[in-house]
Formats: C-alpha cells, structure tokens, sequence
C-alpha cells in the first residue's frame, strides 16, 4: 500500500482499530431501536463530502442521488479505487478544509488517518464529521456498511448491501481444498501479516500466509533473501505505480522473479484490498481462481 | 654554447603589455642575474621563456616538447610549494620525472642521478626525513636538490634565496656559480643587489617589462640607471674581497 | 608491496563473510557450495542473485570512491576533498533520479548510469571552478556545501514531483546509499564505467606526485595540466556516476581511505590511488557488513555507517587545518 497517502486511506495495517470497530457494532446493536426512532426524527443530509478513500466508495454504494456532492482525488484513480468510473461524475477534493468548507456540507465522512488538523478545523467550525475507522476484518464490513447508512439515512439500502456480502462470504468460507503457501509482497518488501484485510482475503481464499511467522504477523518488511528461502508457492505482488521509484524495484528484482517463474503469480492494484467494502470479495474470488490454478495444476 | 635564445618576447595579461620586446641569449657557463624594481616582469619573463605563460614572440624553450623541456631545462619556482609530507629523497627524485617515460620505472641512473644532487647539497643524512618537517633553509636546498637531480643543462630560479639567513643564501649562489663552471647556465632573478654583483657573470636589468641593460655588473650598475630605475643611491666598489655593493639612500 | 598483499587480503576475507551473512540464515558451507556448485532451489538464487551482487557491489563501488577521493585530494592538493562531501555524488544523485522520473532510464539500460555520470560531470566542473586549484580549503569546502545543497533540493523536488507515492521517500536511499536488494544487472550497468572511471585516474599517478611541487614546476618538468585535469573531471564523473545511479550517494569514503593509508605509502600522492582503492573495497564491505549485522531485518543505509566513521575523522581535519582556513 503506498504508505504515503496514509490520510485518505483507510489502511488495514493497523489492527488496533479492530477493537474499535466491535465496540462501535456491539454499540450500535445495543442502541438499534433508539437510533432507529432518532434517524427518522432526525434529518437525512443533504449535502455530503467524503474526504476519504474507503467512505468515497461507500457513500457512492449507498448514497441518494444528488446527496453526495464530493469525493476525494483518489477515487477516480483506478490504481487505488475500484469504483474509479463512477467516481467520475462528482467533483474532487484535496481534501483541504477551505475547499470543503466552502462546498457548505451538512455532513463530512472521514477517514481515521484524515488530518486531525484538517477534522478539527472543519469541526471548529461547525460542520458534523463522522470518522470511519479503517477495516481490518472480513466480518467487520457489514457493521461499516451499517454504520455509513445509518450516517446518509439509507439504512435499507444498507441493508440489502449486507445481506449480499454476507451471503457471498459465506460461500467462501465454504470452499475446501488444499491450502497452499502464499506471500503478499508490495514496495520496500512490506508484507501485510495475517491481522490486515489484505491478509484476511489471502486466509478467506483458502492459502497459507507465510508471513504468519512471528515478525510478520502485523505486517513488515520482508527482506528478499527470508522469501526465497521460504519458498512460497505463490507470490502477490501489488502493481508498480506510474513514474519510478526504488520502493518498488524490488517487485522486479530476477530472484522474485526465479521464485514466481516456478510457481503461480499475480500482480493485483490495490483497489480491491485496500478498503473495507463489499470489494473486497473481487479480490477474494481473484485470489481462489489463483489457487485453483496452482491445485489442478498438480493433478 | 647557447642554451637558450629568446627574440621579441611579448606577454600582456588583461589587455595590459607586461612584457614587451624582450631579447636575449645565455650560453653555458653563465650565471645570468635577473634583476629590476617590484612589478618589473622578472617572473612573467621566466614563465613566458619556458613556455608556461602564452606570449608572442620565439623562445628556444618554449618550443620544445613538454617532457624535452624539462630535460632541457630545471624551473624552481618563487613559491616552494610542498604539498605532501614526503620524504627528502622522494622529493628529490622527483626531479628525474622528465626523464621517466610514462609507466617506466626509475633506473639506476635515476637513483645515481638522486644520490649524486642530495650529496651535492649535502642532505646525505637528510635522505629519509620528512620534507615538510626541515626548516626554510632547509627545505630551500632540499627543492634545490631537485633542480639538480633533474640533470638539465640550464637551471632557472625565482627568487630562490629570499628568506633564507646570509649562510644560505651565499651558500645557494655558490652553488650556481660552481654549476656554471661546470658547463651548465643558471638564470636566477633576485633583489639583492649586492649578492647578485657577487656571484652572477651577468646582469640583466627589466623595468616595465622591457630590458633596459644587459651586461656586467660593474658596466650595467651605473648611478645613473640606479637613480632611475631603482630610485636609490649606492656604494659599489671592486674590494680585495671582491665586488662590494651596498644600497644607501632612496633617491626622489 | 606489503602493503598491497595487506589489502587485498583483507578484501579477499570481507569479500568471503559479506557473502555468509544475510537476514536467511544460512550455514556459511552451505551457501559457498550453492554459490560455486549452484544446483537447484532457493539457496542458489539468494547466494547468486542477491548476495552475490551486494558483495560485488560494495567492492567495486568502494575502489571507486577510494581511488576517485586519492584522485581528487592530490589534484587539489588539499586532504578535505571527497566526493561525496564536495557534492559530485550529489549531482550523480540528481542526474539518476531525473533519469528515472522522466522515464529516460526505461529506454535504454545504459541511460542511467550515463545520466548519472552527467550529472557527476557538472558536479566536478563546477567545484574545479569555483576552488581552483588554487582555492584553499575554506574555498573547497563552501563550494561543496552549495553544489551538495542545491543537488539535494532540486533531487527531492523531482522525487516530490513524481506520480509515484513512494518516491518521495525515495530521497534517503538517494542520499543516503544503500546495497540492499540490488541484482546482478545493477553489477553489469556499473562495471563498465567504473573500470573506464578507474583506468583514467590510474594514468593520474604520475602527474600527480609531480604536482607536490605545485603547479609552475609540475608544468615545466613536462607534465600536462590540461589533460590531468581532463582525465580527473571524467574519471571521477564515470566512477562516482555509475556507483550513485546504483546505490545512492555513499560520502565519506574518499575521505577516510586515503588518510588512514597515506603514511604507508609515504604521501606519496601516485601511489596512493590504487591503494585507496583498495582500501576502498575493505571499507564499504566492512560497513555493508556492520548493516547487516546490526539490522538484518531492516535497510539500514550504507552512508549511515559511513558518515558515523568519516564525520568525525572530518572534523578532526577541520580542526587540524584550521590555522589554514
């Protein structure tokens, strides 16, 4: 994940936020009814801004039309946002308050990593700011899901949204077959570990993560050296972005190149990884044809 | 013999004429004193001669190839630069480089031609001290050593005796005068009148970049031309101890 | 020479433990055998891929920089000067980076390193013309500080400008150097340039003993200024240029190779080229051993090691040479 844009993404490396994210489902379905009765007393906005990567993608799923007026620059880059078309049809945003302030919201979503500087200022004056944690669990989806349409006023949308999520993930859960090893390699050798989306896609797809050893289970980076010797039998990498950069040489480097020759290999742009959304079930479908591959390729 | 022949020297340095007009032959067995007021072109004359300087005109020197050169000729320029903290010999040896062709290494005429200037200068037991750690004197006949070592026949120096005690200094012209008598040409440019009458064979006086006269000493030091050029009075006599020459009022 | 024997020894020794240390932990027979005898599976590739090239690296990068520090010091006649402090690894730096933002070095493989050098290029050019030869260190090390100053603003502006989301922090490798991850590719774009780089400051030895007595006397004992300094501006632009567009601008060791060898060579400016290169070699390979070692999971930057050992000895000249300033 390009670690630079930390601001609008809601990264899934920081599982600490996890706990965060049960208590705001164990909150929310404690109170159900009482927000219930408050939403239809209170307004639905009608001016929305979403000022992060992940809440772009979901308030376009669940959004009215003509209630969301602006998304941030990155959700019409198709690298990081797989809803990169249709976030053509609204405005960009950089995500400066002064832009935002002036496009009058009634309502803000954010990201957890957003600029406090930048929230608060907005807050300060006057403007409600809802912040949306990162996800880092395939199970924590549909409470995000819940939560931005209790936010927009579209619960049944968000609803029939859950239900399908639901419905499919199950369905992978139930996939069986042999486990393959698998590595998540990305720029400066970072690999994801098993408490991240990215790790919880490559597990729910049926693969063995490696990076589960001790070091990794929180993410890190990998040296080059420790993954071949390794020996993963497939090996993810994430798609050099436009422009160089010696972060990413190493996604080209002949040694990585050797040990995926000899095995199963993706390359994969980050667009279904990165955000806690019903997307993230693209990558998993992706992630099971691969290990298909690699299973009916023994037989 | 001649050793060097120059002929209608000229050098102007930012548009200005430095030198102009400059003739001259040494031969061997000359020590030639090159004398003249501050400013007068003595170290432009020098360079210019050997070919380090761009000038018009014809210099025997200057037209040589650069390695032929230095074998013809052994330049110990005013500043007596070391840079490095070298040894004595190694300093000295570095006198034979126009003698070495490009990745040859020093033979054991190199190593006699190094023996032979250090003994001449009497550094024998010098030979391994640090160049750098010697007095001014010191080093003065050490960088004198290396104009010997190189073997050339004429030797030209810039003001080699300024700062060094009365010993040194009669001690360094010595030596010039005992080169020449050897067969070899030394041009020395210096200010003190009174050793040049001594030790040179010949005097050539520059004011403003051009000759003014070029002779002996007893026939070039005239009160007139020391009035003029110099703007002083002296006292300049032929003593049993040789020629005496002592500077004594500044004239206006 | 003893001395030589000494070095290349020990170059021989680091050489051997750079290629047994590494963040896999392999057994040190195990890897010589898949390193020579090769064979199938993953160690073959560590050993020949990845360490291989990092050992040969540090090598050839390390006689680079010794001998173009050697080179530079006895021209300028002046112990402070190093590539990296003078700002020619700098320039390298920028030339490389502005090769790759602009897509140059995907045409062809040699557009990096030859960027590289450009940049080297004007580097060298233009501390000659701002210290002289006759600039004392003050002049020297002012003029390093702008040349490194402005090369280090205008690289990171690039790297800033760039669609890419990781190279704006592309600037520490590029300031800092690093081996880590480099291929066999990154061995054969440099090889060539550092052997031509080495070569020509090799025909410096000469010229520069003569120059010990200055330049008047250099001169008239038949020694050509004009091509020493030609052969200084090229060999050190094709030397640090190919080693910067490979592992970033690594200081220091132009500086500290040649002083700690100078008093075995007798300061003897000729002699002491090819024993900071040498010496060159044993230093980056200490150093890139010491990274490992210390942080074998991480990319600790070479120049770190570097600058912890060379900043001192710097100022320690500084405070020696003071009187000159």
């Amino acid at each position: 994940m390009p670690r630079g844009v930390a601001p609008f993404m809601s990264g899934s490396m920081h599982s600490s936020r996890s706990i965060l994210g049960f208590a705001l489902t164990g909150g929310l379905l404690c109170c159900a009814p009482v927000i219930a009765a408050d939403m239809a007393r209170a307004e639905v906005p009608a001016r929305v801004v979403s000022m992060n990567l992940c809440t772009d993608q979901l308030a376009m799923m669940l959004a009215a039309p003509g209630q969301l007026r602006s998304v941030s620059f990155l959700a019409s880059d198709p690298r990081s946002s797989a809803m990169a078309d249709e976030a053509k049809a609204y405005p960009a945003n950089r995500g400066q308050a002064e832009e935002i302030y002036l496009m009058q919201p009634d309502l803000v979503v954010a990201g957890a990593y957003t600029s406090r500087a930048t929230v608060a200022l907005l807050q300060r004056l006057g403007v409600r700011v809802e912040i949306f944690a990162p996800v880092t669990a395939l199970d924590d989806v549909p409470a995000q899901i819940a939560r931005m349409g209790d936010v927009l006023g579209q619960q049944d949308k968000a609803a029939e949204v859950i239900a399908t999520y639901e419905a499919d993930l199950k369905a992978f859960q139930q996939e069986s077959g042999r486990s393959p090893t698998a590595v998540l390699y990305e720029a400066n050798g970072y690999t994801p570990g098993a408490q991240s989306l990215s790790g919880q896609i490559l597990a729910t797809a049926g693969f063995t993560n490696l990076a589960n050893e001790a070091a990794y289970a929180w993410g890190g980076n990998m040296p080059l050296e420790v993954l071949v010797m390794k020996a993963p039998e497939a090996v993810i990498t994430s798609r050099p972005y436009p422009g160089g950069s010696r972060a990413e040489d190493i996604l080209s480097h002949p040694a990585l190149r050797a040990t995926q020759d000899r095995r199963a290999d993706a390359s994969v742009s980050d667009s279904d990884w990165v955000c806690g959304t019903p997307y993230v079930l693209r990558a998993v479908a992706q992630m099971v044809s691969l290990r298909h591959t690699l299973i009916n390729g023994e037989d | 013999m001649t050793l060097l022949s120059v002929e209608g020297l000229a050098v102007s340095l930012g548009g200005r004429a430095v030198l102009q007009d400059v003739s001259l032959t040494v031969d061997k067995g000359e020590v030639v004193g090159l004398i003249g007021p501050n400013g007068a072109g003595k170290t432009t004359l020098m360079r210019a001669i050997l070919g380090i300087l761009p000038h018009h005109g014809h210099s025997s020197l200057a037209q040589l190839p650069p390695r032929a050169r230095g074998r013809a000729a052994a330049w110990m320029p005013q500043s007596r630069e070391i840079a490095w903290p070298v040894s004595v010999e190694t300093l000295v040896a570095l006198g034979r480089t126009p003698h070495l062709a490009p990745g040859q290494r020093a033979s054991a005429e190199d190593r006699a031609a190094v023996d032979h200037a250090l003994e001449r200068m009497g550094l024998q037991e010098f030979r391994h001290r640090i160049a750098t750690a010697l007095s001014g004197g010191e080093q003065a006949r050490v960088l004198m050593a290396r104009a010997l070592a190189q073997d050339a026949p004429l030797l030209m120096a810039d003001e080699p005796i300024a700062g060094l005690d009365p010993a040194h200094q009669i001690s360094t012209m010595r030596a010039f005068a005992s080169l020449a008598g050897e067969g070899q040409a030394v041009i020395v440019s210096l200010h003190d009148l009174g050793l040049g009458v001594r030790h040179c064979t010949r005097l050539i006086v520059l004011d403003q970049g051009r000759i003014v006269a070029d002779g002996a000493p007893t026939s070039v030091l005239t009160p007139a031309l020391l009035r003029d050029i110099f703007g002083i009075s002296a006292w300049f006599e032929t003593t049993p101890q040789g020629a005496v020459f002592q500077p004594l009022e500044v004239l206006e | 020479m003893r001395l030589y024997v000494i070095l290349l020894i020990l170059m021989g020794t680091l050489f051997g433990v750079a290629l047994m240390i590494g963040p896999a932990g392999i057994a040190p027979l195990d890897s010589l055998h898949a390193l020579i005898l090769g064979g199938d599976g993953p160690m073959t590739l560590v050993m020949r891929e990845i360490r291989l090239p990092r050992a040969l690296l540090a090598l050839m990068i390390g006689a680079a920089l010794g001998m173009s520090g050697a080179a530079m010091q006895g021209y300028l006649r002046n112990p402070l000067a190093d590539p990296g402090l003078i700002g020619v690894s700098g320039s390298a730096a920028l030339g490389a980076v502005i090769a790759i933002q602009t897509g140059i070095a995907a045409t062809t493989t040699l557009a990096l390193p030859v960027s590289a050098l450009a940049g080297a290029l004007i580097g060298v050019v233009l501390v000659l013309m701002l210290a002289g030869p006759r600039g004392g260190s003050l002049t020297l090390i002012l003029a390093g500080i702008a040349i490194s100053a402005l090369a280090g603003a205008l690289t990171s502006l690039v790297l800033n400008l760039s669609p890419n989301p990781f190279a704006a922090n592309d600037i520490v490798f590029w300031m800092m150097g690093s081996l880590a991850d480099r291929s066999m590719t990154h061995v054969w774009l440099a090889l060539p340039l550092i052997v031509v780089g080495l070569g020509m400051l090799a025909l410096m030895r000469r010229g520069l003993d003569a120059l010990t007595l200055g330049e008047d006397a250099a001169q008239a004992m038949g020694i050509n200024l004009v091509q020493l300094r030609l052969l200084l501006v090229f060999g050190t632009a094709c030397v640090v240029g190919a080693s910067t567009a490979v592992a970033g601008a690594i200081g220091f060791v132009g500086l500290v190779v040649p002083h700690m060898l100078r008093g075995w060579v007798g300061a003897r400016p000729g002699r002491l080229l090819w024993a900071s290169a040498l010496g060159g070699a044993v230093m980056l390979l200490a150093a890139d051993i010491v990274v490992r070692v210390i942080l074998p999971m991480r990319d600790l930057k070479l120049g770190v090691v570097t600058a912890l050992v060379g900043a001192p000895l710097f100022l320690h000249l500084i405070y020696r040479t003071r009187r000159g300033l």
